[in-house]
């Protein structure tokens, strides 16, 4: 083994901690989400309904959390606090120890994402020179909070809509911040699977540097 | 740099990875038991709170809309309706009256002509389920608050009980909601006298709250020191139920 491959300290333990939290109550929100979906399997006003694939089925009981409409409720609004201080506690810790400047996707950031995402298609033999994280990674990692803010966000702007009522107006009304509230779940669910796709088949040691902190692979670099 | 031991190997990482979300999985469909559900109602009283105490706002009116925004289709349920396939009947027939009492000086028993004497209210506002459709109707009745000026509730009432002859349906209301503007005693829908189906001949209405607070076929209006239950409410709904 040579000396760059040493074991470095990658992710803080607010990090890990976040990280593991957030991947547990993202997924009982969404399997308690569904199970409030399936109250009503439809979307838009009554009649009018908007563009669905799953329109009017079922989802499968595993995939479902708190067994009724209540009870899928009630863990979505426990949930729901974990959820939104888990997120506020990560962008805190990342705003006061500068660690959002290897994860923020910038304007700079544009060319570097590019080149990066040909080497991944094989139209450019060289892996692109990198930080802590590739642009590509940078993209995902600040897409994924806004898409977490977007979740909260339409998610009060349904469960207020009159108290909360110019947070529903800005997403267009109270139908179509449930038809964003319902999407950034699938976008969540490809986000997982492409992150952990990514995970094994790209850079495997980044499993163990989000559990224990210390990395040793491809890419020990730093900003 | 610092260097470091492994503690774990990659292969105890997989597992790890492996092991967690299946047994979430089998976690699924599930209430929380007798172990968390408690909880969770906890937190949902918590959560009643908030939304009392901090959001919900004595003066802010719900949004209103031109008549032509009605829904053409506003679907109704009612217990007696989903157990027997009939709409439930006042026991009184036709000398059905609202009784009006609890922690008050004056209690009163109002007949259907003594309430459409009182000062109206009529919106065009968006009604929203629990199940989350919506439906937009008009509603005309009196404001609750209009009948508690005229029994006076006593300085201990903290709470409504709205009762119906609707099986054994009854909610329970927080003041600071039932006092609300838009919050009346409906006795018309879309301009026409109330229909059976949307709880005739007396409801409550409310655009600030969800569907299942708003009792039908109402047969009292009682004023409380304790917090009223209800018919979801004890099963396990919100007990707020505001929005």
């Amino acid at each position: 083994m040579d000396a760059a491959r040493r074991d470095v300290k990658r992710h803080h333990g607010l990090v890990r901690l976040t990280h593991w939290l957030h991947a547990i109550v993202l997924l009982g929100m969404i399997a308690s989400g569904l199970q409030i979906y399936m109250a009503f399997l439809h979307f838009g006003p009554r009649g009018e309904p908007y563009p669905n694939p799953l329109d009017g089925r079922s989802l499968p009981e595993w995939s479902r959390l708190g067994g009724w409409l209540a009870g899928g409720l009630n863990w979505h609004f426990a949930l729901a606090w974990p959820f939104v201080l888990t997120g506020l506690v990560y962008l805190g810790f990342l705003a006061g120890s500068g660690e959002w400047r290897p994860l923020l996707f910038r304007p700079r950031d544009v060319g570097p994402a590019i080149r990066m995402q040909l080497y991944y298609l094989r139209l450019r033999p060289e892996h692109p020179p990198q930080g802590k994280h590739n642009a590509l990674q940078k993209g995902a990692y600040t897409f994924i909070v806004l898409l977490g803010a977007l979740s909260a966000l339409t998610g009060f702007a349904i469960y207020k809509p009159v108290q909360l009522g110019w947070l529903t107006s800005l997403f267009g009304g109270y139908e179509l911040a449930r038809y964003w509230h319902f999407w950034a779940v699938w976008i969540f669910v490809g986000f997982t699977l492409l992150h952990v796709g990514l995970v094994f088949l790209v850079d495997p040691a980044s499993l163990r540097a989000m559990v224990t902190g210390w990395y040793r692979g491809r890419f020990p670099s730093h900003d | 740099m610092t260097d470091r031991a492994p503690g774990l190997s990659r292969r105890d990482f997989m597992r790890l990875g492996l092991a967690a979300p299946a047994s979430l999985v089998a976690a699924c469909g599930w209430d929380g038991g007798p172990l968390i559900e408690p909880r969770l109602r906890a937190i949902s009283r918590l959560n009643d709170w908030v939304g009392e105490k901090i959001l919900l706002s004595r003066t802010r009116l719900a949004r209103e809309y031109p008549v032509t925004a009605r829904s053409t289709d506003f679907p109704a349920y009612s217990i007696t309706f989903n157990r027997t396939g009939g709409f439930p009947y006042p026991p009184a027939g036709d000398g059905w009256a609202l009784e009006v009492g609890g922690l008050v000086r004056e209690p009163t028993r109002l007949t259907r002509a003594m309430i459409e004497a009182l000062p109206r209210v009529s919106y065009t506002v968006k009604h929203h389920c629990v199940e989350g459709w919506t439906a937009v109707a008009t509603w005309t009745g009196v404001p609750v608050s209009v009948v508690a000026d005229m029994v006076q509730p006593t300085a201990e009432a903290r709470y409504l009980r709205f009762d119906s002859f609707d099986s054994d349906y009854s909610n329970g209301w927080d003041l600071a909601s039932a006092m609300h503007p838009q919050t009346i005693l409906a006795y018309a829908y879309n301009d026409r006298p109330l229909m059976m189906q949307h709880g005739a001949p007396l409801r409550l209405y409310s655009p600030i709250k969800l569907g299942y607070k708003l009792t039908k076929y109402l047969t009292a209006m009682t004023f409380t020191r304790e917090r009223p239950g209800g018919y979801w409410e004890d099963q396990g709904y919100p007990w707020l139920g505001g929005i």
